[in-house]
């Protein structure tokens, strides 16, 4: 099993013959992911690292059946690209880029409101590594031999901190079902939460690790629904505890700017809820290991 | 990016937002000519710096003579400007608002946000103005009004009448206040921000609704496409080191600490931060060098972190994906013989051909402390900060 993505799904790249999607295109395909083609408007009917080049989204759907996509579109165009994959019927949609205004983030999340959430297009990111199954698929930009195939769901905003908690995990000899990057925008596809609710029902999934970091109500808001409605236990790492209010640290979201959003603050509340807290960076792979030893 | 109470009226009034007359002024005399230009017997000498609660600050001057107006530019003028907002730092005021005094029955507090919960612009208010809004809602949330606007469909006028009428505004006021409040929310939009707050929106005695204060942020990945506001950044305002860092397409933000960091991603930033604080130290500052960090990026991104005069040691932790261990451990490597650094250096590489990257630190002779882990690294870094201290504090007895 696994979430959102495996061996079998069709991908296809969305700014596919640039420099950057060239690049990830290529290193997707080593890792064994099942790339069909990719889409650069007007240069549709040409061949690209081997696979066809389309001119739409929906092309593409017709032609290799197409299931997911990965957005390497400039910011200024990446909302766009995210809903003509949504309107062209792809089902999970990742998108890389960094730099999308916030108030096309509000327009794509309101576009994918307008079906049913069955039918609705499942979208990570943006400004985000992507999301890895390790041994199946690559649907990102990560370093894909950092990951051991395992039972472990990881959740997190940042790249480099996720391969930092794969990385402790492998050293530990821990394993990793699906590792999902939402990104650091304050308004982004899935949350927290709702990546939670897919390892709860994925069987291969026993424990989850969410790493969350200043700003914004998902960590809280992903607590409160593990309580609630989850069996499989979750252990949390919050970065920010150095991180002055009111100040952006790099990722747009991370800007501590109403009670609850600081890192000592959201720990504290996340453990009343009953979630596992690693008490260091450095410890992410043990308390991970602790939990999994009293299964 | 935020922008000035002036900036931000004068963006206001172009959407129907009734404003008090007011002039800029950059000198004492200038604040005067101002005042005689606006005529009457009262005005507001305002500070121009980027933060809000100025009033309670002592940003604000109420003066009812043209000597009482000159004494306050003088006063304020030049003067850091000290907020709950801006740090004890606090924030150089080069320029002053020169407004006419307005006679003020009631105040009362509005403003949009992006509500990163529902996903949607809020509009918030409260007949209860003139305090902050965290101190209201903390003490009489129920004296507060949020109405959230459907993107697709924007802020309707029944909206607009509900915030009017939760605002306790007289019917006459109604078509004014639909105005004043629709006029916002298009600023908002067109203009890409991501708040606008007018803290305090007050009713006049001669029953007007007028823009007392106008504070404005704005989303910066857009803008991009929005040169006009681009062209009103103040870098007065901001941290010089940021800004430095900006213009090299590097994150950072400058702290009180004395171990100095350069790391790749703000996850991984925020995280070293946190365990240098846990084994015992306080970090310098964050920096994110991001994906691409090439030699000549790691040569700019050193330099900035050392520029800080208060670095006692530097960590250096990139986890490599994209980029390659040898490829950052040859950047670091050349900067630190480039810079001639005198500071303790702890670097710790993980990731891609992590080997071959600690293979050059340690071939080339330099005196860099490695680390493999990230528990390892903080630890030698502090341990570093606190001898480098030691021996400061032993050559100066």
């Amino acid at each position: 099993m696994a979430i959102l993505i495996d061996e079998t799904t069709r991908i296809i790249v969305q700014g596919f013959t640039g420099k950057i999607g060239s690049f990830h295109a290529q290193d997707m395909i080593n890792y064994g992911s099942n790339v069909v083609g990719g889409i650069t408007p007007g240069k549709g009917g040409q061949t690209h690292l081997g696979l066809p080049v389309f001119n739409t989204v929906k092309e593409a759907v017709q032609q290799v059946g197409a299931e997911a996509s990965i957005i390497f579109v400039p910011p200024a165009f990446a909302a766009d690209s995210i809903m003509e994959a949504a309107d062209a019927g792809i089902k999970y949609c990742v998108a890389i880029t960094d730099g999308i205004p916030t108030q096309d983030m509000m327009t794509v999340k309101n576009f994918l409101r307008r079906l049913p959430i069955e039918q609705r297009m499942i979208l990570t990111g943006p400004n985000c590594a992507g999301t890895i199954s390790p041994g199946r698929a690559m649907l990102g930009i990560m370093p894909g031999h950092i990951y051991m195939k395992g039972n472990v769901g990881i959740v997190g905003r940042s790249g480099t901190l996720g391969y930092e908690a794969a990385d402790q995990m492998k050293r530990l000899g821990i394993g990793i079902s699906t590792s999902v990057g939402i990104g650091g925008d304050p308004i982004n596809g899935s949350s927290h939460r709702d990546i939670l609710e897919k390892f709860e029902a994925d069987p291969e999934t026993k424990v989850i690790l969410m790493i969350g970091e200043i700003g914004g109500p998902q960590e809280v808001e992903a607590g409160m629904f593990a309580k609630a409605h989850m069996t499989k236990p979750v252990v949390a790492y919050i970065a920010g505890l150095t991180a002055p209010e009111g100040r952006r640290m790099g990722h747009a979201g991370a800007i501590i700017s109403s009670a609850g959003e600081s890192a000592a603050e959201k720990v504290a509340i996340l453990k009343d809820l009953g979630v596992t807290i690693c008490s260091t960076p450095a410890a992410m792979g043990e308390t991970v290991a602790a939990v999994l030893a009293g299964m | 990016m935020d922008i000035h109470e002036y900036q931000a009226k004068e963006i206001l009034s172009g959407y129907g937002v009734k404003i008090a007359e007011g002039g800029m002024a950059y000198s004492p005399e200038e604040a005067v000519q101002r005042a005689r230009d606006i005529g009457g017997h009262i005005w507001a000498v305002k500070a121009q710096v980027h933060s809000g609660a100025r009033g309670k600050a002592g940003g604000i001057k109420i003066c009812k003579t043209h000597d009482e107006v000159e004494a306050a530019a003088e006063a304020l003028l030049g003067k850091r400007l000290v907020t709950h907002q801006t740090g004890p730092a606090g924030k150089v005021c080069g320029r002053l608002y020169i407004e006419a005094g307005t006679d003020i029955a009631k105040e009362l507090y509005f403003c949009f946000l992006v509500d990163r919960s529902s996903e949607r612009i809020v509009m918030v208010g409260s007949a209860q103005g003139g305090m902050e809004i965290e101190e209201l809602a903390e003490n009489n949330p129920e004296a507060i009004t949020k109405i959230y606007i459907e993107p697709a469909v924007g802020l309707r006028d029944f909206q607009a009448r509900e915030m009017a009428f939760a605002l306790g505004l007289d019917p006459e006021l109604l078509s004014h206040a639909v105005k004043t409040i629709k006029g916002c929310y298009r600023a908002l939009r067109d203009l890409d921000a991501s708040m606008l707050e007018i803290n305090p929106l007050v009713i006049t005695r001669s029953n007007e609704l007028v823009a007392l204060d106008a504070k404005m942020g704005f989303d910066d990945n857009a803008l991009f496409r929005q040169q006009k506001i681009s062209e009103l950044r103040d870098k007065t305002q901001e941290d010089p080191r940021e800004m430095a860092a900006a213009d090299r397409g590097l994150s950072y933000v400058g702290l009180d600490g004395d171990i100095g960091c350069m790391i790749n991603g703000a996850g991984l930033a925020m995280a070293t931060m946190d365990m240098i604080k846990l084994a015992g130290g306080e970090p310098a500052n964050f920096l994110d060098v991001g994906g691409g960090a090439s030699a000549e990026r790691t040569e700019k991104a050193f330099r900035l972190v050392l520029a800080d005069k208060n670095v006692k040691a530097m960590l250096v932790n990139i986890f490599a994906g994209i980029n390659r261990c040898d490829w950052i451990a040859e950047g670091v490597v050349e900067a630190v013989r480039k810079i001639d650094m005198k500071i303790p250096l702890i670097v710790r590489l993980s990731g891609t051909n992590v080997e071959e990257g600690r293979r050059i630190i340690t071939e080339s002779g330099l005196p860099i402390i490695t680390a493999e882990t990230l528990a390892e690294a903080a630890e030698k870094a502090v341990q570093a900060r606190n001898e480098a201290v030691a021996k400061e504090a032993a050559q100066g007895a």
